[in-house]
């Protein structure tokens, strides 16, 4: 079969052209809408399955490149590629999408504009992970803030207020996307500038030519200051920009908000694929750009990482709100990747930098299944009893077996147990990091003990022990529309546990030819 | 000779506005319709004037001159360069949109619309004038009906206030610059008012070090630059909302742009000179607009503010006097003029329908304009400095040159782009979004067709700049070359 040589750009742009059709249907047809997005929303899928089939992972540097010229007077162009990093990430984008429009059928007031930036969101996730232009990097990474505000603020959880300064009190979805969207862009503007300053220094924007400019550059000075001290305040723009996003402790407060109050979809989105946005920009820009900056603050990074992982679980153990339990695990698990990357900043060039990057890359397609799907099962649950009190369930087992033994599957698969794709990926991340930062693994391992100890405290509390009466009768099976969601998640955490050579090989020729 | 296309551009309003009178005053429709047709005419010949312009040649084009007082070295010239042809399409694409926005007028029509096409006439020949008296004299014909306009069809609480203090504020300023012109004229010993001849004039540094000042910021008051800037909220806030469109959209500009002209490309080593501080004040535009916008509870106040802000952005870049800085001054002017047009047309909108403007009663227009709603959402992702849209296109090469000038500046006046967003969101979630109040019920519709074209208008070129910035990147880039020769830099 014939490659059209533009297959990025059709990747990229397909969603968002069908958005803007979804917007002139026809106001009334919700139906036609829905299967509109959704078997449109499987082209792009279906576009990266033909990429990851066409791809070769042992030629290094970027694929199935694009360029044009798009700001020519500041030397910025419209530059995309892959590698076997942004390959896996855009698998991850393009099946979580349809699964998540899937999920969105419940959704029955103004679906066109829903659907319209749920897909709009697709591009802006894209466009991050394809870009190898810093500003066009920029342009999609703040471009994806405004459809996500809208899903949260306008189709978010109608319960729940909060207080604000002065005791006003406001909605709970208004908060907490006001905060996303406040949080996230006040940390865009460090990376904005830091993206500005990195282009005067070179006088570029294009990512292979600053990989090969920046990383080496040592001697000189910009606007007065010695380079060195730009690329150390450069480096902590990007890192903060970045750590805001995945999200690092103490930059995480805006997420159990955010991830609360978002419509299930949302909320699988946000944590599917949103927070790897994070983790993908430490992967991408600041080890190769900053190498010897990573290298001497890793250790800060690690420290960091380590107290996401621990208080991400203890804060995850002690709370009552199901969605909220699963957004701060959200915390923990992305917690292992940052460390993976700290590790492997710095060790650059060794084994164990290459095991724990291997870790870090897989933990978060890992991450991106397990999040979705426990995402997705607490909305299952939320829409039958419209409560998330851990308190007002209990013994549910009985009345839906199906649904239990999903849940205790998807939680096992988030606990990391062995057979499932946690385990593979929580084991690469601690075996490369290991003897690197050993204080810090051994930390983190404690932290995982409280993994364990969230996970089954949300299952004993939704499914077993004495059961709440209350909802005998008034509780469905899960449909099989819901099965059908939350199939391929299944599937693929089981395979990748039990032969993760498919995707590894992938990740893994990657990252041993940028980092190795 | 070649068809004098500037000429009629800068003339068509002002006969139409001439023909407009003659109209018996109750046959409203007729007089609409005449300014429609005008508006439309005079906006595809400014549209033909930004395609037909070679870029590759660069400098002025579509010259034109004709003695008008020899004796005093004064002469009808006019001519565009990258810097003046997107402001010439902004007055025209401004003046149609506003006409169709304006369609409702039914107090005196015929003479709203011959004001407003007075005003159009001095906007256009500002910027394509290149004779300095020209120059003043089409910007004093731009300023004198905005008197007219504001106090006859203005918001009735605050019009003569406003109105009063916003003539006064542009008289004062321009006659601060007419001093300085007139010490040119006199010292550079040319006996001409000609911009060309006068940008070789060779003035020494002592002078141009004493008049910079006057000249540049007796234009950059219609700018709405710290601290000569607040007769602009008050006179944005009391005009009628067309008047309005025109004032934040094209005038300001006005201002902006006879600094550029006058003040930095006929006072290059001045401009050296003085502008450490200018970019000073620049900044507290830029955070201070930002801020002050943010405590408003008017929604017209907010966007008169958020101008306030905006501009600032575009003295800011003037004065990196680097490439970057002005490149994007000049696209910020542009995406400016533009969006904040859009701003307005929608805040007419709510208020004619609502009738107050107070932000904490307004609620839930979205379900009954969902378009207006839309396009609210499109100025304000610009205003935000969205990437994508055009506010993105024009602030980063800002920021990159002041970088290069002065690294603090740029970090203080980033904070404006968070305060920007946090009262953009607010307004947004609050006024469209949420439950219609109770006393609202019934009154609110959605608007007309008319209304709808304008803004879509507007809303399409705002994205089509940020998405494919080359369609006016490279214009805006060889006017800027052009200013660059002049500080002796390129």
């Amino acid at each position: 079969m014939d490659i059209p040589n533009n297959l990025l750009s059709l990747i990229l742009f397909t969603p968002t052209v069908l958005g803007l059709l979804i917007l002139i249907l026809p106001k009334d047809e919700i139906n036609l809408t829905r299967w509109v997005a959704f078997l449109g929303s499987l082209i792009p899928f279906a576009l990266s399955l033909v990429l990851w089939f066409n791809f070769n992972p042992n030629l290094p540097g970027f694929q199935f490149q694009e360029q044009y010229v798009w700001y020519g007077a500041i030397n910025s162009s419209y530059h995309v590629g892959v590698d076997g990093i942004s390959l896996t990430m855009v698998l991850l984008t393009t099946l979580l999408t349809p699964l998540a429009i899937l999920a969105s059928y419940t959704i029955k007031d103004r679906v066109k504009a829903y659907m319209f930036f749920f897909l709009a969101l697709e591009t802006g996730m894209l466009g991050v992970f394809l870009s190898l232009d810093l500003l066009l990097f920029f342009v999609f990474w703040e471009i994806g803030l405004v459809p996500m505000y809208f899903l949260i603020n306008q189709w978010g959880s109608e319960k729940g207020e909060r207080e604000i300064w002065g005791g006003r009190k406001v909605q709970a979805r208004t908060y907490a996307s006001f905060k996303f969207m406040i949080y996230t862009m006040a940390g865009s503007l460090g990376l904005l500038l830091a993206i500005q300053m990195i282009g005067l220094l070179a006088n570029t924007f294009d990512m292979p030519i600053l990989f090969e400019r920046i990383g080496t550059l040592e001697e000189g000075t910009l606007m007065g200051f010695p380079v060195s001290t730009v690329k150390a305040v450069a480096f902590w723009a990007f890192v903060i920009a970045f750590a805001i996003k995945v999200p690092v402790w103490p930059f995480h407060t805006w997420l159990p908000d955010a991830h609360t109050e978002a419509p299930t979809a949302g909320s699988m989105i946000l944590a599917g694929v949103l927070l790897k946005l994070g983790a993908y920009g430490f992967l991408r820009l600041v080890l190769p750009l900053y190498p010897t900056e990573a290298r001497y603050y890793a250790g800060v990074l690690a420290f960091l990482a380590t107290m996401a992982i621990i208080f991400g679980a203890l804060a995850s153990w002690g709370q009552t709100d199901f969605k909220r339990l699963v957004a701060y695990s959200s915390v923990n698990h992305m917690g292992f990747v940052v460390l993976g990357v700290a590790a492997a900043a710095f060790a650059t060039g060794t084994q164990n930098a290459v095991l724990a990057l291997n870790g870090a890359v897989l933990q978060m397609f890992n991450h991106g299944l397990s999040a979705a799907g426990m995402f997705f099962l607490v909305g299952v649950i939320y829409e039958r009893t419209h409560t998330r009190d851990l308190n007002e369930y209990g013994g549910l087992f009985r009345l839906i077996p199906v649904y239990g033994g999903i849940l205790i599957f998807t939680s096992m698969g988030s606990l990391g147990i062995p057979g499932l794709g946690g385990f593979i990926s929580e084991f690469l991340v601690v075996r490369g990091s290991w003897p690197i930062f050993t204080l810090f693994t051994a930390l983190s391992m404690i932290g995982l003990f409280f993994t364990g100890a969230y996970i089954l405290k949300s299952i004993k509390q939704v499914l077993h022990g004495p059961l709440n009466e209350h909802w005998i009768g008034h509780l469905s099976e899960i449909n099989a529309r819901e099965v059908f969601i939350i199939t391929p998640l299944m599937v693929l955490m089981l395979v990748i546990g039990i032969w993760p050579t498919w995707i590894l090989g992938v990740i893994n020729r990657a990252v041993s030819m940028l980092f190795g | 000779m070649a068809f004098p296309i500037l000429s009629v551009i800068v003339f068509t309003p002002i006969i139409a506005g001439m023909l407009i009178l003659l109209i018996p005053g109750e046959r409203k429709t007729e007089i609409r319709v005449t300014a429609l047709a005008a508006a439309f005419f005079a906006m595809i010949l400014s549209l033909w004037v930004y395609f037909s312009y070679d870029i590759a040649a660069g400098g002025y084009q579509f010259v034109e001159k004709y003695n008008w007082l020899p004796q005093l070295g004064i002469s009808f010239h006019v001519g565009v360069d990258g810097m003046s042809a997107p402001l010439v399409l902004l007055t025209g694409i401004v003046m149609f949109t506003g006409v169709l926005i304006s369609w409702g007028i039914d107090d005196r029509p015929r003479e709203f619309f011959a004001f407003l096409f007075i005003l159009a006439s001095g906007v256009f020949g500002v910027f394509c004038a290149l004779d300095l008296f020209g120059l003043l004299f089409f910007y004093e014909i731009a300023v004198f009906p905005m008197y007219l306009l504001i106090s006859i069809w203005g918001w009735k609480v605050t019009r003569e206030y406003a109105a009063m203090k916003l003539t006064l504020y542009l008289f004062i300023g321009s006659v601060i610059s007419l001093v300085g012109i007139l010490a040119m004229y006199f010292s550079s010993g040319l006996n001409t008012f000609d911009m060309l001849a006068l940008e070789n004039a060779n003035f020494s540094p002592e002078f141009q070090r004493f008049w910079f000042p006057f000249v540049f910021l007796g234009f950059a008051v219609l700018g709405g630059i710290f601290p000569f800037h607040n007769w602009s909220p008050d006179g944005h806030v009391a005009a009628p909302t067309a008047v309005s469109m025109f004032h934040a959209g094209v005038l300001m500009k006005l201002g902006a742009f006879a600094a550029l002209r006058v003040g930095i490309m006929l006072l290059p080593e001045g401009a050296q000179f003085h502008m450490p501080w200018v970019i000073l004040l620049a900044l507290v535009n830029v955070v201070y607009g930002a801020y002050i916008a943010m405590v408003q509870t008017d929604f017209k106040y907010v966007i008169g503010f958020s101008s306030v802000s905006h501009m600032g952005l575009v003295m800011m870049g003037f004065a990196t006097l680097n490439r970057e800085g002005m490149m994007g001054a000049g696209i910020q002017m542009f995406s400016h003029g533009i969006m904040t047009a859009l701003f307005f047309a929608v805040v007419g909108m709510v208020y004619d329908q609502a009738h107050t403007r107070e932000i904490p009663k307004l609620a839930g227009f979205s379900k009954f304009m969902p378009l207006v709603t839309a396009a609210f959402l499109v100025g304000g992702l610009v205003s935000m400095g969205m990437p994508a849209f055009s506010g993105f296109i024009a602030e980063f090469p800002i920021f990159l040159g002041v970088w290069q000038e002065q690294p603090w500046i740029a970090i203080l006046a980033s904070i404006s782009i968070v305060i920007t967003a946090s009262y953009i969101i607010r307004i947004i979630s609050k006024v469209f979004f949420g439950q219609l109040p109770e006393e609202l019920h019934g009154h609110i519709h959605d608007v007309t067709v008319l209304d709808k074209v304008a803004l879509g208008v507007l809303s399409v070129i705002l994205i089509v700049i940020g998405v494919y910035p080359t369609i006016m990147v490279p214009l805006v880039e060889s006017g800027v070359n052009n200013v660059l020769r002049l500080l002796g830099g390129a």
